[in-house]
């Protein structure tokens, strides 16, 4: 930057009415992608349409045959929806997480949840549990569960080790190992399941109707209200828990509340949707570098702009190499990581 | 205004003792020097006034607004050795994190707020640093910017830890007489430590001598600044020199 000394106007850094506006429109349009492309093509006027007259009290005639409905209100809207949350949730987690624990590569499975929620994937899977059971899909609830003991087994150890970032991290570190390590044990015993695990493991946005969006919803709600109402306090955390409690702010108990937030949401994702890697880095990231450094920008940013992200990376998952699906742990890092650095290269500004 | 009264003060670290029972009154609207050589628990001294570490004895400040939720950050301000710069903020945002105190962990920005930390980057010069990255700055700039986060929490109190340390001559005595300007026109109180001796004694009203975790003397720079004091507590052969300002204290 070249340093002038023209007095400037005074501004603070807040979230504009254009930033949102134009987080909006880009989570519509990858919506409207998500929902007109696939192996039948739908005009999105007609999409629109049918949308209008799903609203309760709307009599809209579409046009549409009753096939490209079911296709459009059963398959694809389900989908979108659900990759909306997983995404919005997973990118506010991640930009949660780097602010309550001041480091740019912290993410949302920092703390032993993706280790724990894959233990329980791979016990549901392996054991009858996964069969049989009819009435709904065991897996995400196990997972679910199991990413839970893996946060609560990290913050527990982690406050024997003292109760500074780096004891906390340290011990989600030695959490994932063991409850990788059992996990391993346990597929070792059973490796017929080698395979459904596995791919597990490499996420997908895959829906049976509305039961995993609306498994996600009640979490996605909770970490979006508790860690948006954070924002301005993790920006006084920037800089650091001494100074940010000189200036009236309790540290442990802001960094507590946002974590537990943040992995609810994040274990939530990762149940219904496996572990779908990068999204919680690359989308924080990317919004900073475009709009700027400030939580008040950043988090509200990287729920709209998570959203699309994911509707568009599962978009190109099941669209790439049709008729197959890619899975779509593959696609965030594969195409994810060079978008990344081609924004990092073309920013002046210093992230981190 | 606010006054700060310090009694038999004992702050213990891995099992070391740092403060091992230190008195010490700060009157009202004074700017006390704390010197001493390192080791001394002159910051050590400053957290424990900041109440960020744990101590026995007791600290009372007068008049201190113990907020529910600001605790004493609406009391005391502090501006530590070596602030942490968050990349990427820029200076309005970091001045403005002195407010703090005023609107809590989750309140918005009152018009206010907004009002003070315009004036405080006005009054410190900053005003075509607005939009600047803190860490893109020089030192001399940084060092304001931070003060002007610590005069925007508004206290009656100021605990500056060397807030010279970085600085070149020139700019120590900018930000030594910018501190002078800001306490009279605001009737603060000023702790501040400070290592050069001779700057020591020229601004601020008294010296408190640190050694070994105890209070050796307080007074007068005149009085505190004997070659006899020196060569005891900082182990080294200086000439004073009686200068109008102060004393001058040079290498024998």
């Amino acid at each position: 930057m070249t340093a002038t000394n023209t007095p400037e106007t005074f501004t603070v850094s807040r979230l504009s009415g254009r930033q949102i506006v134009i987080g909006i429109l880009v989570l519509l349009a990858a919506v409207m992608a998500g929902l007109t492309i696939g192996p039948v093509d739908i005009a999105p006027h007609r999409v629109v349409l049918e949308l209008l007259n799903g609203l309760p009290g709307v009599e809209i005639d579409s046009g549409l045959s009753e096939i490209h409905q079911g296709i459009i209100e059963k398959i694809r809207l389900p989908r979108v929806v659900l990759g909306v949350l997983v995404g919005a949730t997973l990118s506010l987690s991640g930009a949660a997480y780097q602010g309550a624990f001041r480091n740019p590569l912290a993410d949302p499975y920092l703390l032993g949840i993706a280790a724990g929620a894959g233990l329980g994937a791979t016990i549901a899977i392996t054991s009858d549990l996964g069969d049989g059971a009819g009435i709904f899909d065991p897996v995400p609830l196990v997972a679910f569960v199991g990413a839970l003991i893996g946060v609560a087994a990290s913050y527990m150890a982690g406050h024997i080790g003292g109760r500074s970032t780096a004891s906390l991290v340290l011990a989600g570190v030695a959490v994932a190992s063991f409850l990788t390590a059992c996990q391993t044990y346990v597929l070792q015993a059973n490796s017929d399941a080698f395979r459904e695990v596995y791919a597990w493991i490499l996420g997908r946005i895959a829906t049976s109707g509305w039961s995993e969006p609306m498994l996600m919803l009640p979490y996605f709600l909770i970490t979006v209200v508790v860690v948006l109402r954070h924002r301005r306090a993790l920006d006084v955390l920037a800089v650091g828990d001494e100074e940010a409690a000189a200036l009236g702010i309790n540290p442990r108990r802001i960094r507590a509340t946002v974590v537990i937030a943040a992995s609810l949401g994040a274990a939530a994702a990762v149940s219904v949707s496996g572990l779908i890697g990068f999204v919680g880095i690359i989308v924080p990231h990317t919004v900073r570098l475009a709009f700027g450094n400030s939580n008040r920008i950043v988090l509200p940013l990287s729920v709209l702009f998570g959203g699309a992200f994911m509707v568009l990376a599962d978009l190109a998952a099941r669209t790439l190499v049709e008729p197959a699906e890619l899975p779509i742990g593959v696609v965030t890092a594969f195409l994810g990581a060079p978008f990344f650095v081609l924004v990092l290269r073309s920013s002046r500004r210093e992230v981190w | 205004m606010a006054g700060i009264r310090i009694q038999n003060l004992k702050v213990a670290m891995g099992g070391a003792e740092i403060l091992r029972g230190l008195d010490l009154d700060i009157t009202s609207g004074e700017w006390l020097n704390i010197v001493g050589p390192n080791g001394a628990g002159k910051t050590t001294l400053l957290r424990a006034i900041l109440g960020s570490l744990d101590y026995e004895g007791s600290i009372t400040v007068d008049g201190a607004v113990e907020h529910p939720s600001a605790g004493l950050a609406r009391s005391i301000a502090y501006v530590p050795q070596v602030p942490v710069i968050p990349p990427g903020m820029l200076v309005t945002d970091y001045v403005l994190l002195g407010r703090t105190p005023h609107r809590g962990a989750f309140g918005a920005d009152s018009p206010n707020d907004l009002a003070v930390t315009a004036e405080v980057l006005e009054r410190l010069d900053l005003g075509s640093f607005m939009t600047r990255e803190v860490r893109s700055l020089s030192g001399g700039e940084r060092q304001r910017v931070v003060m002007a986060r610590a005069i925007a929490q508004q206290t009656p109190i100021l605990l500056l830890d060397e807030p010279t340390t970085a600085l070149d001559l020139g700019h120590q005595q900018d930000m030594l007489q910018l501190i002078e300007e800001l306490r009279h026109e605001r009737g603060l109180t000023v702790v501040a430590t400070l290592h050069d001796l001779t700057l020591a004694a020229r601004f601020g009203e008294r010296l408190a001598l640190l050694d070994t975790g105890r209070l050796i003397q307080a007074g007068r720079a005149r009085d505190v600044l004997t070659v006899d004091t020196i060569k005891t507590h900082f182990h080294a052969n200086v000439r004073i020199i009686d200068d109008e300002g102060g004393p001058v204290v040079v290498p024998a």
